[in-house]
């Protein structure tokens, strides 16, 4: 079939600008991306610089934006991106990292992350006689996040890392996961404490599902972050904003059976962070004023009702709770 | 045609523009709605994050609600949509898990048994009441309008439990119904990007910095508007966005708008029953676009 590429060019040694260079090429129907370029770069033009190792999704090497998206080129068919025969398909290196050249980019961003969460097991106390035993059960918990090759997918796509160097991503906080989740290391409460409050930590992350999507081998790291963030609250962490606000968000539906809004955010930021709360009264007085008496019950405390069933909503809480406890236990 | 209506917080609190707008929209589309006065809030994703069983039985309810009542669910914010889609997948695969959440909604009289319909108002639009119905619909073309879609992350991602493998244009939507009411779906860089706002309180730069950079770059992009269904996007876009332009140091005074405000004009509703007056970034130069002025 006919396969046509778009390829992002950048040649340091050049005059540092990029541009595309379209390449068409015919290639059998069941071709990956990696194939098609690795066909152009062996026949077409040998100054395509790519980098590329087993070709089977499994050593990471060839993470690359595919249409707009990470992806691996290797675990990509062309036919998985265009419906047509010829239709164009966009390749680029990835996102929020440095290229060194066309499709290869410096990784270090994300290797200098992993070194910061601390990539290896910190045991305390007295070593066993033998081997450490785990149960089965607590390394099926760590495996998702264990599955991941380091290909770099959900760095090159996190939004938050786009607009914040200092967000420690994905990658590396699932690899964090892999340890505060494995109980051979001793270091746990240590780990959440760093993570809560270090810059870029777990209360950063949006939730935008974006390294979900992106993963090629389902690590699923957002739901690792979201791990994380229910250790922190387990182990005690509580001088966090985000601590406070998913504590504030959860009181509220138990009060009302759903959320209220003006609430949340003072004791979010906490009551007493009158400087923090200054900075936000032109924006509430904007948004009351904007909409006006359709708002205005909100404007005083605890105005709200509650929902008719909200003693069916309470009793959930408590039992939801109460079974949390024993199991802690 | 009539659904389950789940509003959401937002449209019952912070956004009320978007629960009367909807309202009469739905209303002169001949969409019926019977709301679930009952429901209770989906946690938006953070009440999963510290006690994700809870959760799960807080939205199970909703569910069996819903069941109740005969219909599928229809709701109008995307973030809703993403936790509802999320929690139904893991208790339509989990038979034990959901006998577990079942057993806690039993004192109330409640079962949810597995395979609800579970769509936002945007699918609903497209998938059910079909695109050339709205069509007809339309009295005032928003012909000249450039709209930039704004999606809303969880009606977007995970992608593998919101029915894309089915309905694999589910990505595609927003720029559709901009295009059946006859104005022009603005391409730009955020659409399918986070807004910032669940950061919000834990880091305002860091959310202010994305809400504006989004409007930004549709407004680069010549966008008059952006439309979102997602209310909580909204506050973000709208309610911020003065803060926004700050934290960007940037000019930016680019109209949000809910999407059924957007079908509202479109179907001839009055933009002031639309609540188009009650923004904090004013659409007047929206409705200058598209019809007579509006007192604001």
């Amino acid at each position: 079939m006919k396969v046509n590429l778009n390829v992002k060019r950048f040649d340091p040694e050049s005059d540092g600008s990029t541009r595309f260079q379209q390449y068409d090429i015919d290639m059998p129907e069941n071709s990956t991306v990696l194939d098609a370029l690795i066909h152009v770069r062996e026949y077409v033009d040998a100054t395509l610089a790519l980098r590329c190792s087993c070709r089977s999704a499994i050593c990471g090497s060839c993470a690359m934006r595919v249409d707009h998206r990470a992806r691996l080129a290797c675990k990509t068919k062309v036919t998985d991106i265009v419906s047509d025969e010829g239709q164009e398909i966009t390749i680029e290196p990835m996102g929020n990292m440095p290229v060194i050249k066309d499709l290869i980019t410096d990784m270090e961003v994300h290797w200098s992350k992993v070194r910061q969460v601390v990539p290896y097991l910190r045991p305390t106390g007295p070593p066993p006689e033998r081997e450490y035993i785990v149960s089965n059960e607590a390394m099926l918990d760590v495996a998702g996040a264990v599955n991941c090759i380091q290909c770099g997918a959900c760095v090159s796509d996190c939004p938050v890392l786009e607009i914040d160097k200092s967000f420690i991503a994905p990658a590396a906080l699932a690899k964090a996961y892999r340890f505060t989740g494995d109980p051979r290391d001793g270091t746990k409460k240590e780990r959440l404490e760093m993570l809560s409050n270090v810059e870029g930590g777990i209360w950063d992350c949006t939730r935008c599902n974006m390294c979900v999507e992106v993963c090629p081998k389902d690590v699923r790291p957002m739901d690792r972050i979201m791990q994380l963030r229910e250790q922190a609250v387990a182990a005690g962490v509580k001088t966090n904003t985000g601590v406070r606000h998913g504590t504030s968000f959860a009181n509220s539906v138990r009060r009302l059976g759903r959320l209220d809004e003006m609430r949340l955010f003072p004791e979010s930021v906490g009551m007493f962070a009158v400087p923090r709360l200054l900075k936000e009264l032109p924006g509430a007085f904007r948004m009351l004023w904007s909409k006006r008496l359709m708002m205005w019950t909100h404007a005083i405390p605890f105005a709200h009702k509650p929902i008719p069933g909200i003693k069916h909503v309470r009793r959930i809480y408590d039992q939801a709770r109460s079974e949390k406890k024993e199991h802690s236990k | 045609m009539k659904y389950a209506f789940w509003p959401g917080c937002v449209s019952k609190g912070a956004c009320p523009e978007l629960y009367d707008s909807m309202i009469l929209t739905s209303a002169k589309l001949g969409i019926e709605l019977e709301e679930m006065y009952d429901g209770n809030c989906t946690g938006a994703g953070v009440i999963s994050e510290h006690e994700p069983e809870l959760a799960d039985v807080l939205n199970a309810r909703n569910f069996a609600i819903a069941q109740k009542m005969g219909l599928d669910l229809v709701n109008i914010c995307s973030t809703c949509q993403g936790v509802q889609s999320m929690v139904q997948e893991k208790l339509d695969r989990d038979e034990e898990h959901r006998a577990k959440i079942n057993a806690q909604l039993a004192e109330e009289g409640l079962e949810y048994k597995p395979g609800l319909v579970i769509k936002n108002f945007m699918w609903v639009l497209v998938e059910d009441y079909g695109l050339d119905k709205l069509k007809e619909k339309v009295v005032r073309q928003l012909d000249g309008l450039r709209c930039g879609p704004f999606y809303g992350c969880y009606i977007l991602r995970p992608s593998r439990i919101l029915g894309m493998e089915e309905h694999p244009e589910r990505d595609n939507y927003l720029e559709q119904i901009i295009e059946a009411v006859g104005a022009t779906a603005v391409d730009y860089e955020g659409k399918d990007k986070c807004c910032g706002f669940p950061i919000l309180t834990n880091n305002r730069k860091n959310s202010l910095t994305q809400a504006g950079t989004h409007i930004a770059s549709a407004k680069d992009q010549g966008a008059d508007c952006l439309v979102t269904p997602c209310p909580l996007c909204h506050l973000n876009l709208d309610a911020q966005q003065p803060s926004a332009a700050e934290v960007i140091q940037r000019e930016l005074g680019v109209p949000i708008i809910h999407l059924p405000q957007l079908l509202g004009l479109a179907i001839g509703i009055d933009p002031k029953l639309l609540r188009m007056n009650r923004h904090v970034v004013g659409t007047q130069a929206v409705l200058d676009k598209v019809l007579a002025t509006v007192e604001a």
